[in-house]
């Protein structure tokens, strides 16, 4: 399979790094951001560099597996949005906010 | 072409994932989502991942940024907010954090060799005679079948919680006495009346 490999030097590296800060903007901007949506964005992002991560190592190793758990990790995003979106729907019914400050029934 | 190529999506990447969390409208926050998820389609596309691309395009492009799209403006919190700087600490050691974490990473890595371990251990990515898609359908159906099947219980799970969560909502919001009782019940009060509706 030697056709898979890249005819210039753009080899797995650029692709982990590239998924490294993706990863890290997302955590940074959940841990800055308090509007719940936003938030539900930047799990998004940190999904995708996983994913990223995936298919890079598919790539480099030449191996199917790696978008098969692509797919699995989809699948999880997807219901974790669907069930997500619903419960800040239901935050926002009964709070007229989607503030995560504003959640705080538990504080001490 | 290949290294234009990345450079160009991985700078419209970066730029996507910024503007997600520099935003301070949350329709823009989508928009560059949008952009990112895109991008990475690309990157996919270059790694020999048609099929995966694809998929990103119709279901993350598509249906999660449509969903959240529409959340946002049935909840009507499309409007520019407020600059959060209540926590300026928090938002500080957040940046501090995530760039020690970077640097931990890249630092952890360098020198090594970032791809170790056995090649095609699951089959190969696929020939030109048979494509990523049949090879990935193979794969998918036979290695990964009970992971498959799981993800299937997985889903139904998750609709029906979706369907439960706002249907509770609904239900509340048809009847107006409950609804004013909630209003003047305080929080502890009002919580146990939505957990005894359902049932």
């Amino acid at each position: 399979m030697s056709a898979l490999a890249y005819p210039d030097h753009i080899t797995a590296t650029y692709y982990l790094i590239l998924a490294a800060i993706l990863f890290t903007i997302g955590a940074v901007g959940l841990l800055v951001r308090k509007n719940t949506l936003v938030m539900f964005m930047c799990i998004e992002l940190m999904l995708n560099a996983a994913n990223l991560t995936f298919v890079s190592y598919a790539n480099a190793l030449n191996d199917i597996s790696g978008q098969v758990i692509v797919f699995f990790t989809l699948v999880v995003a997807a219901a974790e949005v669907a069930v997500g979106l619903a419960i800040i729907i239901a935050i926002f019914r009964r709070r007229q906010s989607v503030n995560a400050d504003d959640v705080d029934l538990l504080k001490g | 072409m290949d290294a234009v190529v990345f450079f160009i999506c991985a700078a419209a990447v970066v730029v996507g994932a910024l503007g997600v969390i520099a935003g301070r409208n949350p329709v823009h926050s989508a928009l560059f989502l949008l952009l990112t998820l895109v991008s990475i389609a690309v990157l996919y596309l270059q790694q020999h991942a048609a099929l995966v691309a694809a998929i990103q395009i119709v279901v993350y492009a598509s249906a999660i940024v449509v969903l959240f799209l529409f959340v946002i403006t049935l909840l009507g919190v499309d409007k520019q907010e407020a600059p959060d700087d209540a926590h300026p600490v928090q938002r500080v050691a957040a940046i501090v954090l995530g760039a020690l974490a970077l640097t931990g990473i890249l630092v952890l890595v360098h020198g090594n060799r970032w791809v170790t371990g056995a090649h095609s251990t699951r089959g190969a990515l696929g020939t030109a005679e048979s494509g990523n898609v049949e090879t990935l359908a193979k794969s998918l159906f036979t290695d990964f079948f009970w992971a498959f099947e799981i993800t299937a219980v997985l889903l139904v799970i998750a609709v029906v919680g979706s369907v439960v969560l706002a249907r509770r909502s609904g239900h509340r919001a048809e009847a107006p006495d409950a609804d004013a009782n909630d209003a003047e019940a305080g929080e502890p009060g009002a919580r146990a009346d939505g957990e005894r509706t359902p049932a």
